[in-house]
């Protein structure tokens, strides 16, 4: 124990130390040329010090505790949810619970509050959506955003042209992601990991541009403006219209994770994580790998689609820029975050993603700061994830199983 | 030859300028345990990889004869097409898919005899319903046959060697196979393993009228249940018989078997 603190204390001593050492040609040297004199901050070398001292010290202290295995604790929670969420009566309750607070949210919040909720299940189900090509399919897709300016440009050019009503534009929006993405899906089929991300970024990017440069057709840069709010059977306030919309993309979402938890548990599901899992043993064992590729394409472009048009009606202006590589990383970090392959986990991940940095405004220069921080920290304490996976348990009935 | 399930004819496998396998005639019978057997590098595991679809034979003919007599080319055909016709396999190096469960491998192995859609599965009908039950009932019955039902729950990377390579069987016997290819079965097993391992193999024979192929470098095994026996070296067949007569045949003791 005694000596394992030395070892310790050590090595936070030399991190600080080498820290300081490199940090010293620009914490301490400060240079005004127009005096021409050089100051030395020795204080800030002593901050430096004693800041990577305490950092590094909580950083192996942690580690320590992970090593001891401190997960059980965790995993012991989760399984207490398990069971109550288990327990018919008791989800019925909470089931319902939460609906009566989603559906007296936007009368006990401002007008904004209602509007930033409404992105964050927008995200939500993008992230779900995302979550069944990485998370089920194992594609990583690095283009997704491409679907979702999709499905925006698909309402708004359609409200353009032809007057195209949110009701018809939503589910043709959708449909019209899914073909696109069996589009993209036939010229990467034999691609994966690596590959594929570096040609489905490319593709999020040709989509972008194009919309940017069809100028006749898109409005380029110049972007789409003026487009309806979802139509009702009366002509809408804007707080009312406001909170119509949270209350569809609430719908949406709950739409979304009825759909895609049926999917999972199904044969279709299962040949999708086969696929992940090992495409050679999934086609020897009768997986016909370009149909569940081109499938998990569309389904992960259908949620896209969707989101797009919601997007639209929300914003009521849309343009290229909404629709940048950042935008599916974005979702490609809400899904890692919060566990791949995971429901709640991707609902946590979304929602975090776009809340925080709603949240704390102040902080939103240091956004991709923090984004680092967490990508270095997640996968050595989370690895899987904020709420990883459970694998479905079958129980099996003892009866004439054998006969 | 009228109960031959698979003809493998003048087959040869050339990758640039390796002749893998050169001009091989095999044909598999209904109901035999056949084994081929032959040094490393011979060309066992790639005339496996032809007869499954993984690769394209260079030349010649594989035919499979499907139990209401059709008979099916299947060079080049897709792997998932083949085991449609009733092939299954394993591997010699084992590709479970380590992150599912025991019961979820042996469940998509259930794949091709399944019918149930994108649809099917969102409304879950009657009889998506019925047929999901279906598969964990059969995947089950499976793994209680070879005796793996305590790993049920199991994630297939956390199961010890032995019932690893065993749950590769149930996987590809859940495939409903007329002929089933076993690349190495027993290879990396114990003794007391591979006992059971024989028992097993003459069991699905003889109980689920299952042709077998089987990959062995364990002779104990080949030898006991093996009723023919092919032999390659250097991708030429050097010998076909019975055990009994390859154990005497000078050209496999020169090439394989030692003195």
């Amino acid at each position: 124990m005694k000596a394992s603190f030395f070892k310790t204390l050590r090595t936070t001593l030399l991190n600080a130390l080498w820290m300081m050492l490199i940090t010293f040609p620009i914490m301490v040297i400060k240079v005004k040329p127009r005096e021409s004199l050089v100051s030395w901050r020795w204080m800030n070398l002593l901050w430096v010090g004693i800041g990577t001292f305490s950092l590094s010290w909580i950083w192996r202290y942690l580690l320590s505790r992970r090593d001891k295995g401190s997960k059980l604790n965790a995993g012991r929670g989760r399984e207490v949810l398990g069971l109550l969420w288990g327990k018919k009566k008791i989800r019925a309750v909470l089931l319902a619970a939460l609906t009566l607070l989603v559906i007296w949210f936007p009368w006990i919040v401002n007008l904004y509050q209602v509007g930033i909720i409404t992105s964050g299940l927008m995200f939500v189900i993008l992230g779900l959506g995302l979550n069944i090509v990485i998370g089920y399919g194992g594609l990583l897709h690095l283009g997704y955003a491409a679907f979702y300016a999709m499905g925006a440009y698909n309402y708004a050019l359609m409200y353009l042209y032809w007057g195209m009503q949110f009701w018809l534009a939503l589910p043709l929006g959708a449909v019209s992601g899914a073909l696109f993405g069996i589009l993209i899906g036939f010229p990467v089929l034999r691609l994966r990991g690596d590959y594929l991300a570096i040609v489905t970024l490319a593709f999020g990017e040709i989509m972008r541009l194009l919309l940017l440069n069809l100028s006749d057709f898109t409005k380029g840069a110049e972007g789409i403006a003026q487009i309806p709010r979802a139509a009702f059977i009366r002509a809408l306030s804007l707080q009312e219209a406001t909170n119509y919309l949270f209350y569809i993309c609430a719908v949406l979402v709950a739409f979304s994770i009825f759909i895609i938890r049926r999917l999972e548990n199904s044969r279709i599901g299962r040949a999708l994580e086969a696929m992940r899992e090992d495409e050679i043993a999934a086609q020897s064992m009768g997986i016909n790998l370009t149909r569940n590729k081109l499938i998990t394409f569309a389904l992960g472009a259908f949620w896209a689609g969707l989101a797009g048009v919601i997007l639209a009606a929300k914003t009521t202006y849309i343009n290229p820029g909404s629709f940048t590589l950042l935008e599916s990383v974005m979702i490609l970090v809400a899904v890692v975050l919060g566990g791949m392959g995971s429901i709640p986990g991707v609902i946590l991940g979304a929602l975090l993603v776009t809340l925080i940095p709603e949240y704390f405004r102040a902080l939103s220069d240091y956004r991709m700061l923090m984004f680092g921080v967490v990508l270095v920290i997640m996968p050595i304490f989370r690895p899987r994830g904020i709420i990883p996976k459970l694998r479905k348990h079958y129980t099996v009935k003892e009866v004439d199983c054998s006969s | 030859m009228s109960d031959t399930i698979l003809d493998i004819r003048n087959f040869s496998m050339i990758f640039g300028g390796l002749h893998a396998v050169n001009c091989v005639n095999i044909h598999i019978d209904k109901c035999e345990i056949v084994a081929l057997i032959g040094p490393n590098g011979a060309g066992k595991t790639t005339l496996f990889n032809c007869i499954t679809g993984l690769y394209t034979p260079t030349e010649g003919d594989i035919t499979v004869y499907n139990s209401n007599k059709k008979t099916v080319r299947i060079n080049g055909l897709n792997p998932n097409k083949i085991t449609e016709l009733g092939l299954a396999r394993t591997f010699q190096n084992i590709r479970l898919f380590n992150s599912m469960t025991a019961l979820e491998n042996v469940m998509i192995g259930c794949h091709t005899r399944l019918k149930a859609g994108i649809l099917g599965a969102i409304l879950r009908d009657g009889k998506t319903r019925a047929e999901e039950q279906g598969v964990i009932d059969t995947s089950m019955g499976i793994l209680k046959k070879l005796k793996l039902e305590r790993y049920a729950n199991e994630t297939a990377s956390n199961l010890p060697y032995g019932p690893q390579r065993l749950l590769e069987i149930a996987r590809a016997m859940a495939t409903e196979p007329q002929l089933l290819l076993l690349d190495e079965p027993a290879a990396g097993m114990n003794l007391a393993e591979t006992k059971r391992l024989d028992y097993i193999i003459s069991k699905i024979r003889d109980e689920e009228q299952i042709t077998i192929l089987l990959i062995e470098h364990d002779m104990n095994l080949v030898m006991s249940i093996a009723e023919r026996i092919y032999v390659l070296d250097y991708g030429e067949l050097i010998a076909e018989g019975t055990p009994a007569e390859i154990k005497a045949n000078p050209a496999v003791i020169k090439a394989y078997l030692g003195e």
